[in-house]
């Protein structure tokens, strides 16, 4: 575990919650939430949980991504907040 | 203090993200943002528990030389498996479960929220709010 690279990801992993709750474009908030889930897999990594990693990165960032895209094609896109 | 707050930086960390995603399920009204929220929530969790098996100098919990002249079960001595070289695996076996039932429950409350579109036609909470009172 290297603590700058750490630091980092969660920096990233922040930005990344915040602009997908506070974005106004409902499919533009699902895919950054799946670069969050992408952040989370790198996260995992470095501190050497590999099977959660590539769980993660396939079951939470690819099939949730495909269930969200699906349902906000299936209803609306914007959201008023 | 100040050595209390950098040695638990983990903890931190996951309470500021569970907050992020607790003040989306709260304070947002549109049902796609909410669903967004408790991902984030559970993930930050997950990523608590994953944080607690982190050793300093270790690495991941595959054992070295296992199908060689190898260690079998407890041995002493010389052939022994150091502990402290590994990172603990416990947590992550049952956070792979964790992530599983959160997919899951994503599923389901998606399904929930495509079947009140089509019964309201919309998915801002206080607007579903106004149609229930009217009947």
């Amino acid at each position: 575990m290297i603590l700058p690279f750490d630091l980092i990801l969660v920096l990233f992993v922040y930005i990344c919650a915040i602009a997908a709750i506070t974005i106004k474009d409902l499919l533009s908030a699902v895919v950054i939430l799946g670069a969050y889930s992408f952040f989370m897999c790198l996260l995992w990594t470095q501190m050497a949980a590999i099977d959660v990693a590539f769980t993660e990165a396939s079951v939470s960032a690819g099939i949730g991504t495909v269930l969200m895209i699906g349902a906000v094609s299936k209803t609306k896109r914007r959201s008023n907040d | 203090m100040f050595e209390f707050i950098v040695s638990y930086y983990n903890y931190w960390m996951y309470i500021g993200l569970m907050m992020i995603g607790f003040y989306a399920m709260m304070a947002k009204r549109n049902l796609v943002k909410k669903i967004i929220g408790m991902n984030i929530f559970q993930s930050a969790i997950i990523f608590f528990y994953i944080s607690t098996s982190v050793k300093k100098g270790a690495t991941v919990p595959i054992l070295e030389n296992a199908h060689g002249h190898a260690t079998h079960g407890i041995e002493h001595g010389a052939n022994a498996i150091n502990v402290m070289q590994y990172a603990n695996p416990l947590p992550h076996v049952l956070m792979l479960t964790a992530i599983v039932v959160m997919v899951a429950t994503l599923g389901v409350a998606l399904a929930v929220v495509i079947l009140i579109y089509r019964r309201y036609g919309t998915l801002e909470e206080d607007e579903i709010m106004k149609l229930v009172r009217r009947g």
